[in-house]
């Protein structure tokens, strides 16, 4: 569309994404595309075992292959104190291994180069000599008596149990579920799963040997938050480390924890003088970086005898790996698991975690999901549609009952969450009447009588995005600010510097717009800037659908900032006084007479040229946001599918996804987000899945066995939305990157489990692959 | 995920490249299509120290028939059967099953003698070739076999293949009344191996079922050629008691293993399962034939 150039690009306006430009030419600047001179490639050495005492490590051959500079062991690192370093939840974690590994593809050594196929050769060369221990691969068998210990490590660590942490009211929801007339239980795991971005982890480090200065490329979601944790890691200073993150492909939350090897690339690069290029392939990416899930849940809802919810009370035991190394704000331990009673006003609730060490990969990260939110709203959607079934109730009724009524925002929930606002009644209605719910029963019922296997699911999700208040937020003591720099050149075109970071969410084009709206330039004219420390101010980046809650926010206030000012220099040259003028998007008119008007661009070059006495020249300013509250996007989701019976395979024949992220700023980039939010919630209800052998042994560890949906059996969706602003964001917009993510999986489970009800089947866990639901029909007698 | 080190030759004539697999067999590895040497290569699975690549030498890419029977190239494309007319009617199960076979970029550079050659027990051309009774023509130095695909599988990636032969053609016997098959996938995703296929062939003379080939795919440690359900088939007529039976015979014909893509218990009885509509959509298309 050549009209996308003439837009003005304010809020609501879909112009095509600025960025898409370069990455659809193939001109995109990807990590792996950099290569710097005299620099020097890494490979890692990965343990094979998931759990084994190292004896010994022999580097002499792999030292003297042709090509190799240099082979790191962790006794290496140790002697320079890197040998572990903090994770983001306040644990430690080995950096290279050197009393025991702990996981299947934990950094054993690396090896540095002169090419990337010298590496991999001579890495092929180390032995290593493992003693095998017992795997631990389910908190079950973490728990048992007189299993491995596999943090022995850790000074006073006597079992493999991390944490407990509760949330709400015990004694109340005891005494709510005394007085229920019916409780309703779901046991389901949300088996581990990968964010799996196309593009793998790496950097390339950059020491000067002169001027000490570390320069580090890296596909980092949060570079500024990187930064300051390698200060603390390496003791460099912190105006001496330059985080770079170039182009991102793709992130959804495993681009954020710090990896060993940034750090063994680093600290070789130092030690080297030289640049040092370390790239994951596949499989590295798979078997040891952020996974995600990995929670056993209980839910108990108690129901009184007319279906109305009051109490629910939630265990988990989570999987956290070798490493407690979850990416979450150091108040939670479970994350933001306690949104759980999610849409429905229920009086009373409590929840308790367990968190547990296996012989898993650690680093717990929320795959596109804010902090666990999608393990809560899954638990609490599944136990909805399930106490529907168990009551004979229709399961959008059930909901309807039980919504938190659009007067009763802001919300307080029970277990302290302050929701900003929503009409949850009206995104069900507008769902059900794109779906046509009514004559699509009968449909069902009709065909059911035919001996079809068909069914519809319903989820009505809430969210909690835009971590967040400073004050109960923060990764490692920082508080999840995030801030915006504008600086209006004389000619009037922008440049907006950000302390977030996009791995595909068109922030060059979102952002733009907020300055198009609030400050009345055009966004073909504003230039957006993300992922150079050096250059952007600080922030603790992107992820949990944060960027629009709370840099966006810092847009919107900092463009109102210099607005202000522009209003000071209109006045001046209109020779009018500043309360006189009126502000229409691009221009300052005086009241009365529209004709009399000077531009923002007018008013950019006059702060460059022409001032009142006194006033300080130039056009920026620097905002730094702290959210007064998160916002809460919500939804309702629905599915159709039909099952084959002889085989099990489930088609999904319908999916329609109605949602509410308050304001949208770019339409169709909020429509991609929930296109490839419902794409991955497929992937993950279907066949996403880690999971690993009595042995510890990853499964999973490459594309033929980690099953991610491609275009072909993607389903069809069907979008449709609700508008309802957040009160306290200066535009009225919420997070949206995730919210598909976190709504659908239920949606397409409850349909499925819908499909299979009326032979008494209540439960697959997913992935809800085509065995288990076969095993499910057959275990009722269905065949074909 | 880079290979380890290995020297390539591409020679341009059959003589040339037969001379060179005598010369270096053992450490030698012929390359067709490459998309499942080259997989295997970058995971260091296979380290020859020679790759042959025979996609230069002429005149193996040819599909034909010839005196009653279809002859496929060594070197045609899994994209050369699925864009040839006369399969379509010729052979139609070949063009079922081509579809089935990942994605275009595979197989615009795969071929099916590879894909036999490679002898996957989850690669689909194998149970086709059984099911149709196919036979493989390999070239030494010493000269020309001609080895049936029954037999030709003998565990994982192994077959009766030697080190010095190059396989020149794939020769599948053309039918002699009404024939049809069909070829059913399991597929988790769209280009995955199968969970589970099964390929189905029959002939007809009058109402009973003269020849009845039946191939099944990941169910054991190579392609397995159902006899005993093709047993109980030939001679009937095809009613719905004679095709259960011969559906239940292949089942046990099965041997597959617990995996990520299912149970044994599960493989059985999709095998069962797709012997059912592989037989019916058979016989529907013979019948056409007939007609
Ligand atoms: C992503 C992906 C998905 C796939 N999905 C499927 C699928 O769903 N179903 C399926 O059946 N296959 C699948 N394949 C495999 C594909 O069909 C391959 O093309 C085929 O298995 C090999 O054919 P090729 O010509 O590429 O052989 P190559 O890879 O070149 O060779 C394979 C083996 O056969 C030997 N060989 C090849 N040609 C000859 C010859 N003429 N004489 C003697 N030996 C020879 C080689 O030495 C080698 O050992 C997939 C492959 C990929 C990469």
């Amino acid at each position: 569309m050549s009209s996308t150039l003439h837009m003005h690009g304010g809020i609501g306006e879909s112009i095509k994404r600025k960025e898409d430009a370069r990455f659809l030419r193939g001109q995109g600047h990807f990590l792996d595309d950099f290569v710097l001179p005299r620099m020097a490639h890494m490979a890692i050495l990965r343990s094979p075992h998931a759990h084994a005492r190292i004896k010994s490590i022999d580097t002499a051959a792999a030292s003297a292959k042709p090509g190799v500079i240099a082979v790191v062991t962790g006794e290496l690192m140790a002697q320079h104190k890197l040998a572990w370093m903090p994770t983001l939840s306040g644990d430690t974690q080995a950096v290279l291994a050197t009393d025991k590994v702990r996981f299947q593809g934990q950094e054993v050594a690396a090896v540095i180069a002169e090419t990337k196929y010298q590496a991999e050769d001579a890495r092929d060369l180390i032995e290593v000599d493992y003693e095998i221990l017992q795997a631990i691969t389910s908190p079950d068998q973490a728990k048992e008596s007189g299993s491995a210990l596999i943090r022995d490590d850790k000074e006073g660590q006597k079992d493999n149990h991390i944490y407990h942490w509760e949330s709400g009211d015990k004694a109340g929801t005891q005494a709510a579920f005394a007085k229920a007339h019916k409780v309703v239980r779901l046991n389901t795991f949300y088996p581990r799963c990968h964010p799996a971005p196309l593009e793998t982890c790496g950097c390339i480090a950059d020491v000067d040997g002169v001027t000490g200065k570390a320069t580090i490329y890296m596909t980092s979601q949060a570079p500024h938050a990187i930064r300051t944790v390698f200060a603390l890691v390496a003791g460099i200073p912190e105006h001496q480390i330059r985080i770079i993150s170039p182009d991102i492909g793709g992130g959804f939350g495993n681009k954020v924890p710090v990896y060993p090897g940034y750090v063994v690339a680093t600290a070789a690069s130092l030690l080297l003088g030289r640049p040092v290029k370390w790239v994951e392939d596949r499989t590295e990416n798979l078997i040891s970086t952020g996974f995600a899930r990995d929670y056993h849940m209980t839910g108990d809802l108690a129901l009184d005898k007319d279906g109305k919810m009051l109490a629910l009370r939630v265990h988990l035991d989570s999987d956290n790996g070798a490493f407690f190394a979850d990416a979450q704000p150091s108040k939670f331990k479970a994350g933001l698991f306690h949104i759980v009673t999610g849409s429905y006003d229920i009086p009373t609730a409590h929840v308790t975690a367990d968190g547990y060490y296996t012989n898993k990969a650690p680093g717990g990260v929320a795959y596109r999901c804010s902090f666990r939110v999608t393990e809560a709203s899954y638990l609490i959607e599944r136990l909805v549609s399930n106490a529907a079934m168990e009551i004979g109730m229709d399961q959008a009724e059930i909901r309807t009952k039980n919504f938190i009524q659009p007067e009763q925002f802001p919300y307080t929930s029970a277990t302290g969450w302050i929701y900003d606002s929503g009409d949850y009644p009206k995104a069900m209605d507008v769902a059900l009447k794109q779906l046509g719910y009514e004559d699509l029963k009968k449909d069902v019922e009709a065909r059911r009588k035919k001996g079809e296997v068909t069914g519809i699911g319903i989820a009505s999700f809430t969210e909690v995005v835009g971590a967040g208040p400073g004050a109960d937020y923060d990764i490692l003591g920082l508080r999840m600010f995030d801030s915006a720099e504008l600086r209006v050149h004389p000619t009037g075109k922008a440049i907006l510097k950000l302390g977030v970071k996009s791995q595909g969410q068109g922030h060059e084009t979102t952002f733009a717009q907020i300055v198009a709206e609030e400050l009345g330039i055009p966004a073909q004219d504003v230039l957006v800037m993300e992922g150079d420390t050096d250059n952007t101010p600080y922030g603790l980046g992107t992820y949990a659908s944060r960027s629009t809650p709370v840099a966006g926010a810092a847009t919107a206030m900092v463009s109102r900032k210099l607005r202000e000012k522009a209003r000071k220099l209109a006045a001046h040259l209109l020779e009018a006084a500043e309360e006189d003028l009126e502000w229409e998007r691009g221009k300052f008119f005086v009241k009365g007479s529209p004709e009399k008007f000077k531009t923002i661009q007018e008013a950019a070059f006059a702060a460059y040229t022409n001032l009142p006495e006194g006033m300080e020249p130039g056009l920026e300013g620097v905002h730094y946001y702290d959210p007064p509250n998160m916002t809460y996007p919500f939804g309702t989701y629905a599915v159709v599918v039909d099952v084959d019976k002889g085989t099990g395979q489930v088609k999904v024949k319908r999916m329609v996804a109605v949602d509410d992220c308050g304001v949208r700023i770019n339409p169709m980039i909020v429509e991609g987000q929930i296109q490839g939010g419902l794409t991955e919630g497929y992937g993950i209800a279907f066949m996403e899945l880690i999971t690993f052998d009595a042995e510890g042994n990853c499964i999973g560890s490459n594309l033929m066995d980690y099953l991610i949906p491609g275009s072909m059996e993607t389903p069809k969706f069907e979008i449709g939305q609700t508008v309802t602003p957040s009160p306290h964001h200066p535009l009225g917009a919420k997070g949206v990157g995730e919210s598909a993510t976190v709504g659908s999986p239920a949606a397409y489970v409850n349909a499925v489990i819908d499909a299979l009800s009326p032979y008494g089947i209540t439960n697959i866990d997913m992935p809800v692959t085509s065995d288990k639901v076969w095993a499910a029909l057959r275990s009722k007698g269905v065949t074909e | 995920m880079f290979p380890a080190a290995f020297d390539y030759a591409a020679p341009a004539t059959l003589v040339e490249a037969l001379a060179l697999l005598k010369q270096r067999g053992d450490d030698a590895k012929i390359m067709a299509g490459g998309q499942s040497l080259i997989p295997m290569l970058k995971l260091r699975f296979a380290q020859p120290a020679l790759v042959i690549d025979i996609g230069r030498l002429p005149a193996m890419n040819g599909i034909a028939r010839h005196n009653g029977h279809l002859s496929i190239g060594a070197l045609a494309r899994h994209v050369d059967i699925e864009r040839n007319a006369d399969l379509a009617w010729l052979c139609p199960i070949l063009v079922d099953t081509v579809h089935w076979i990942s994605d275009p970029l595979v197989r615009n550079r795969g071929t099916m003698a590879g894909s036999v050659c490679h002898a996957d027990p989850s690669g689909d051309w194998g149970s086709v070739m059984l099911a149709l009774d196919a036979s493989l023509i390999a070239r030494s130095e010493s000269g020309e076999r001609v080895i049936p695909a029954d037999g030709f599988f003998q565990g994982p990636f192994t077959t009766t293949l030697r080190p010095d032969e190059i396989v020149t053609e794939i020769r599948i016997p053309m039918p002699k009344g009404p024939a049809g098959g069909a070829y059913n996938k399991l597929e988790r995703k769209v280009g995955d191996f199968a969970t589970v296929a099964v390929a189905v062939h029959v002939e007809l003379s009058g109402s009973k079922i003269a020849k009845a080939g039946i191939g099944l795919t990941a169910v054991g440690p190579t392609n397995i050629k159902a006899t005993a359900a093709e047993k109980a088939l030939v001679g009937h007529e095809p009613t719905d008691e004679v095709i259960v039976e011969a559906a239940r015979l292949a089942a046990e014909a099965a041997e597959p293993k617990d995996d990520i893509r299912g149970t044994a218990a599960y493989k059985k009885d999709i095998v069962r399962v797709y012997v059912l509509r592989g037989l019916r959509t058979a016989l529907g298309r013979a019948r056409e034939v007939k007609a």
